[in-house]
């Protein structure tokens, strides 16, 4: 970054269509990262006007006050106070209000002021108040607040040419402030106070003639049905079970069609390359290995795009509400439900979206279950034993099988979060009564662009994850099977001779009781640095021990040939629990600050897998064998 | 203080005690129970429960808890115990005709 380009910082509420106004700003020139030292995600981009001015646009957490209680709200404090380490702060400050809740978030534009930054309005959502006519002229606010104020549409393609007209305008001003006011102390926040910024704002209001917003929305209509004591549950119940159901057949046909394209690869090299070291290499090692993990890149963007969509129409606070009473029950809050529900696409984003739960023994809990939420990367896993054991039977009411047994296998997982949180509430001792304190934002469409934009960006993570490290794991893997080459008289498939195979079978000792044969725990090894390792580690060991035959992406009728139900079921009952994924560890470190936390997690884990997988295997044995 | 059954126009209940999608005037904010964090007055008037403005209860979760409040033009989840602390008078008996 150039020390000349200027740096602008949106602060806003929460849910004042922020990051939606960022995205326009900015498009995809956007850089995630995190504050030093603390996990709060710094949502960095570039802006070029069109008179050719570049600018830093930075999107700060949303913030009620500038008295800071959760530490996304602490960072947005820190920042405009200066008192970041790191950070240098902001030339101006856009002040995003929701222009349909005024009288709220004017309230943070009041104590911005007093901080002393140069500062500009940007009247958002100001078509929804048009419509909902409560709209006000931005000139008219300016003219009673002392500060410009532009009107800007987060949700349209255009809506945000108003606020970069007045940027390329008012330049000079953004780089004047150069040299910056001395920023005040922070706000004291009692009830006085913020009483006192309240008067300001109705005076504004008085002053611009704006009327109070009708009381009945079309969202409080929808919420007489979303949030009804007994329709509410049920239809959030219906909402998950077809997510799951979508998850698992609507990603099929592309599923396929990749992997037709990986075995036409395959047979494209097989075609070209001469048999040898390089084209097992490419075959066995690239192609099995990596390839038979690309194929479920539909399944995790249909899963993600659901969580999106959920997240972004406004429901997932609604489905919090909702079982905020149960996850009372075992000493969490409905404010733990949505780190929980974004652990299903990945634990990792979940665990840091703790961080919106301010209170610290909650939000320890909540990191120490979100491994628990059977995470996308448990998904390639799933599927393969899925379709190669369960049957593709429709029961009744067009509800598959298979998507039942994914079904379960999910809620196996959350019912184990839940006993896990019921005994961590005894460790973690009495408490307090805490607040919920949650806002319900109102509905909306979800817009395609920010969903593009989201989706966009988890599928390069994917994409990233399955060409770095899957890749290189899987290289590794193919190495470690292939060498030693056997001796001449050698009988067996060659693998067994080689390094991976001799490890294969000592683990298999300690994995025999549950059930696991040799291909299964070796590909337990490489799966410790992410779940689904373990699908393409069995793509790579099973190409290389099946002579001759050509494994690329057709893994699923192998191993249904290979394993007996009752190991196939163990491992579906390990996967559950399954604590290899390093990432996740790493992760709980940084955010509880220390080895314990993290220990902890896999030592319960692994225990839990251990004992599921025991009893899954012996009980489905003699259930076969009783029948 | 009233149950509801006997409401009056002025009658001053806790916002827990408002009936489902009647209306009320916050009067005040304090802290009802030692189990309760001294400053949640403070962070539930940041959210704009001041003294002054209008509220409305549109739903209840099973239980009765939480309860979902209108203010202004948002919406927030309250627990009972927060909405405990909020004093408010009767300003419109619940809308007929709404569920």
């Amino acid at each position: 970054m150039s020390p000349l380009e200027p740096c602008i910082a949106l602060v806003g509420n929460p849910n004042c269509g922020k990051t939606a106004l960022f995205n326009l700003l900015t498009g995809s020139r956007q850089k995630i990262a995190n504050y030093a030292g603390v996990t709060v995600e710094r949502k960095e981009g570039r802006l070029t006007s069109p008179a050719g001015r570049r600018m830093q646009v930075l999107d700060l957490p949303g913030a009620y006050s500038l008295h800071p209680r959760t530490p996304d709200e602490a960072v947005t404090c820190d920042y405009i106070l200066g008192r970041l380490p790191g950070e240098v702060p902001p030339d101006l400050i856009v002040a995003v209000v929701d222009a349909t809740n005024l009288s709220r978030h004017l309230r943070l534009v009041v104590a911005l002021k007093r901080v002393g930054y140069p500062l500009v309005v940007a009247l958002n959502m100001s078509d929804l108040a048009r419509r909902r006519g409560v709209a006000v002229e931005p000139a008219a606010l300016a003219e009673a607040l002392g500060v410009p104020v532009v009107s800007t549409v987060g949700v349209r393609r255009d809506g945000a040419a108003s606020l970069v007209e007045w940027l390329d305008a008012h330049f000079s001003i953004v780089r004047v402030a150069v040299e910056r006011v001395e920023p005040a102390e922070p706000d004291r926040g009692d009830v006085a106070a913020t009483a006192n910024d309240q008067r300001e704002v109705e005076r504004v209001l008085a002053a611009v003639g704006r009327l109070d917003p009708p009381i009945d929305t079309p969202s409080d209509r929808i919420d007489g049905i979303v949030l009804h004591p007994v329709f509410g549950p049920l239809i959030l119940a219906v909402t998950l079970f077809l997510m799951f159901q979508a998850v698992f057949a609507g990603a099929r046909p592309f599923m396929e069609a990749l992997t037709a394209l990986v075995a036409m690869v395959a047979g494209w090299i097989n075609a070209s390359i001469a048999p040898g070291l390089l084209r097992s290499l490419f075959v066995d090692g690239i192609l099995a290995g990596a390839g038979s993990v690309v194929v479920f890149l539909p399944q995790i963007v249909l899963l993600f795009a659901f969580i999106l969509v959920l997240e972004d129409s406004g429901y997932l606070p609604r489905a919090a509400f909702l079982l905020d009473r149960l996850m009372g029950g075992v000493g969490l809050s409905g404010r733990s439900f949505i780190p929980l529900l974004s652990s299903f696409a990945c634990a990792i984003p979940g665990i840091m979206a703790t961080r919106t739960i301010p209170n610290p023994r909650d939000r320890l809990v909540t990191i120490l279950i979100a491994p628990l939420m059977t995470c996308s990367a448990r998904l390639p896993v799933y599927t393969l034993l899925i379709g190669a054991f369960i049957p593709n039977r429709t029961l009744a009411l067009g509800v598959g099988l298979q998507g039942l047994v994914l079904f379960v296998l999910y809620a196996v997982g959350l019912l184990s979060a839940f006993v896990a949180a019921f005994c961590l509430q005894f460790a973690t001792g009495k408490r307090t009564l805490q607040p919920l304190q949650m806002e319900l934002p109102s509905y909306h469409w979800p817009s395609l662009r920010n969903l593009g934009i989201g989706l966009w960006q988890r599928i390069e993570v994917f994409v990233r994850r399955v060409g770095t490290t899957i890749l290189a794991l899987m290289i590794l893997l193919w190495f470690l099977s292939s060498v030693p080459a056997p001796p001449p008289g050698f009988t067996g498939p060659a693998i067994e001779w080689s390094l991976a195979g001799r490890l294969g079978s000592f683990l298999a000792h300690v994995f025999a009781p549950i059930g696991f044969n040799w291909e299964i725990s070796i590909a337990l090894v490489p799966g410790m640095a992410a779940r689904e390792v373990a699908v393409g580690a069995l793509g790579t060991v099973y190409s290389l021990a099946a002579t001759g035959q050509d494994v690329a992406g057709a893994l699923t009728p192998i191993v249904a040939q290979a394993w007996s139900l009752p190991t196939a079921l163990s491992l579906l009952a390990w996967y559950v629990y399954a604590p290899q994924c390093l990432s996740t560890l790493a992760v709980i470190r940084r955010e509880t600050g220390g080895w314990r936390h993290p220990l902890l997690v896999a030592g319960a884990m692994f225990l839990a897998a251990y004992i599921a997988a025991g009893v899954t295997y012996h009980v489905a044995r003699w259930w076969l064998g009783a029948g | 203080m009233e149950a509801p059954s006997t409401l009056r126009p002025a009658a001053r209940l806790t916002l827990t005690e408002l009936p489902l999608l009647g209306e009320g005037l916050i009067l005040g904010l304090s802290v009802q129970s030692d189990r309760v964090s001294a400053d949640l007055p403070e962070r539930l008037a940041e959210l704009g429960f001041l003294p002054g403005a209008r509220v409305r209860v549109l739903a209840r979760a099973l239980f009765g808890d939480p309860i979902a409040v209108r203010l202004g033009s948002g919406t927030f989840a309250l627990r009972r115990f927060e909405a405990d602390c909020i004093t408010v008078q009767v300003l419109a008996p619940p809308v007929c005709g709404a569920t």
